[in-house]
């Protein structure tokens, strides 16, 4: 949660499905290992070659529409990409993403700022986003605290078994 | 305060007095579903977090749907891993292939989700069981996780928008999926992103609930939540041999506050296609039919479009007529049960002389599975729900979705065809009532 984001950007446009982002011939694949080499195959494959741990998404809106695959959030986290930032997550993905520690980010004036290839630097604590080839800085409108609550967990199950040992402990 | 069909639904799975939209309820669902594919994930979640029991197992309905029978080996070990967990934790509730179907065809025509229902369904096409008066919703399978294991789940309470349809289609081989595709066409394909859609008017209630369940099939494809629809005479008339649970209907109150309303008079709609590679890229099929598009490979079947009714009206246009040569047919009844039905009643045969492969109860090339997957620059026109790049085969191929009536029509013809040019106006088999 306090680390720094800082890598490159990965400039898509509106109504980025799941099928996109990982096609439905490998949903038989669970894993992250297994669904990581297979992300953006048909509709980026520059995305596999050149993607690096750090990398963020930047899409238009609807962003992860479609299916509720979640082994489209696992497959860009597998690859190391750090979050998505989009003008407006489809909800499934948005849940997803947020249940399995991958943040997305909805800041519609940001995205236009962005260009492929652009270093960017994501501060989730300051809230900030800033593309470091322009100079800009853009605000993260702050999450609600029942999602904040989960991200600061690092993920939905973490934050269960987190509840589960207090409750234990109680007892 | 008064309260739409959503938010009373949720107030009451809940445990509160009222909610309204933009509150975050923790509520209890009646049924939480899950298919092959998200079951499998969220085994292997339980598996990596060490977790040994469920909050409540007799909630859960696993579906075998997507790759089943297996089509390829990793599929047989998906589907291994979900029968290991269902053995491990006690699933009573667990359909086999050959013995289910589709998890949104089979649970509806099986009475397995009734009225008044909170449904949390691992797979976006959930928004089906709205047809039915319930609210249902799809998610991941870190909240189907989270929701096996503690019973609850937190929920956005939606914006509630109100459809109006007015009057009754006039054209007989209009039906629910026309309707569908005309809404998602106006307010476009994130025209109802995290809101609940509710739906009223003539049309609705002349409409038979199949038509309804398709109609909320597709709510997701205008990024809806959910969609619902009234518990009426006809709902009520539907689930009596079906319902294997009592019914807890609910209805909007006078006063409730909309987001949005829309109205649309729908008496002269004609039939719609919607062309690649989006589902609100909707035209009449007055403009197909005068574009020529010759079509590779007819596909009936998937969660939105392979119920009986569908079945029956494709079998009515193509009863004695062939596939038109260079295109192929492929037909997946969508559970076990409507399989049966569709061979009692003379439809298989129908299909199968008419030269459509036939499987049932999977999903099939509408999510590029197998048995039917298209190739590069090869159309199909489809009953299913997507035509993204890719989805349903190669992404250089092409997907036009459409009504079981038009892709029985266009089946015969082998370009994409009006129904009333092969078949006329046959009222039987009309999905409203009048």
């Amino acid at each position: 949660m306090a680390e720094l984001i800082r890598g490159k950007v990965f400039r898509y446009g509106r109504d980025i499905n799941t099928d996109y982002i990982l096609p439905g011939r490998y949903l038989m694949l669970s894993t992250a290992q297994e669904l990581g080499p297979h992300c953006f195959e048909d509709y980026d494959p520059g995305f596999l070659k050149t993607v690096q741990p750090g990398d963020v998404i930047v899409g238009e809106e609807n962003f992860g529409g479609g299916s509720s695959r979640e082994h489209a959030p696992v497959a860009l986290k597998a690859n190391g990409v750090a979050c998505v930032i989009a003008k407006s997550f489809a909800r499934i993905f948005y849940r997803n993403a947020i249940n399995i520690g991958l943040p997305a980010l909805e800041v519609p004036e940001a995205v236009d700022d962005f260009q492929a290839g652009d270093a960017v630097e994501v501060s989730l604590e300051q809230g900030t986003i800033t593309n470091l080839r322009s100079g800009r800085t853009f605000q993260i409108k702050p999450y609600p605290p029942e999602i904040l609550e989960i991200i600061s967990a690092g993920g939905l199950m973490n934050l269960i078994k987190q509840k589960q040992a207090m409750s234990a402990v109680a007892r | 305060m008064p309260m739409t069909m959503s938010e009373k639904l949720l107030a009451r799975k809940a445990g509160k007095a009222s909610v309204s939209a933009g509150d975050l309820v923790t509520a209890k669902p009646d049924v939480i579903m899950s298919n092959d594919i998200t079951t499998a994930m969220s085994a292997i979640i339980l598996k990596d977090y060490g977790i040994e029991r469920l909050a409540e197992p007799d909630k859960l309905y696993v579906v075998m749907s997507h790759f089943v029978p297996a089509k390829d080996i990793a599929s047989a070990r998906m589907a291994k891993t979900c029968r290991e967990f269902v053995d491990t934790f006690g699933v009573r509730h667990y359909f086999e292939a050959g013995q289910g179907g589709i998890e949104h065809a089979l649970l509806p025509d099986e009475g397995y989700v009734v009225p008044g229902d909170l449904v949390l369904g691992a797979d976006s096409h959930s928004c089906t069981y709205g047809g039915v008066n319930t609210f249902a919703v799809g998610i991941g399978s870190t909240d189907l996780a989270a929701a096996w294991v503690t019973g609850e789940l937190w929920l956005r309470v939606p914006e509630t928008i109100k459809v109006v349809f007015h009057g009754v289609p006039q054209n007989p081989w209009v039906s629910g999926k026309d309707l569908v595709l005309f809404l998602i066409n106006q307010i476009g394909d994130d025209g109802a992103l995290y809101q609940a859609l509710e739906y009223h008017g003539e049309a609705i209630a002349a409409l038979s609930v199949e038509g309804r369940l398709t109609m909320a099939n597709m709510a997701i494809e205008a990024g809806a939540k959910n969609a619902i629809f009234s518990c009426d005479a006809k709902l009520v008339e539907y689930e009596e041999k079906r319902a294997k649970r009592p019914l807890d209907p609910v209805d909007a109150d006078p006063g409730a506050r909309y987001h949005r309303v829309y109205e649309w008079d729908v008496t002269n709609l004609e039939p719609l296609i919607a062309f690649p590679h989006l589902p609100s890229n909707t035209r009449p099929v007055g403009e197909a039919v005068r574009e020529k598009i010759k079509i590779d490979q007819v596909f009936i079947g998937s969660c939105t479009n392979a119920k009986i009714e569908d079945l029956r009206i494709a079998a009515k246009i193509l009863k004695g007529k062939k596939l038109a040569s260079g295109t192929r047919g492929v037909a997946i009844p969508a559970s076990h049960e409507i399989w049966l039905k569709a061979l009692e009643e003379g439809i298989i045969e129908v299909l199968v002389r008419a030269g459509f492969s036939i499987a049932e109860g999977t999903c099939g090339p509408c999510i590029g599975g197998y048995f039917g997957v298209i190739g590069a620059g090869e159309k199909m026109l489809s009953t299913s729900n997507r035509n993204f790049h890719g989805r349903t085969g190669d992404p250089k191929g092409e997907t036009f979705l459409c009504s079981p009536a038009v892709a029985a029509a266009s089946a015969v013809t082998g370009y994409i065809t009006d129904p009333r040019e092969v078949a006329g106006d046959d009222v039987a088999l009309c999905q409203f009532s009048r």
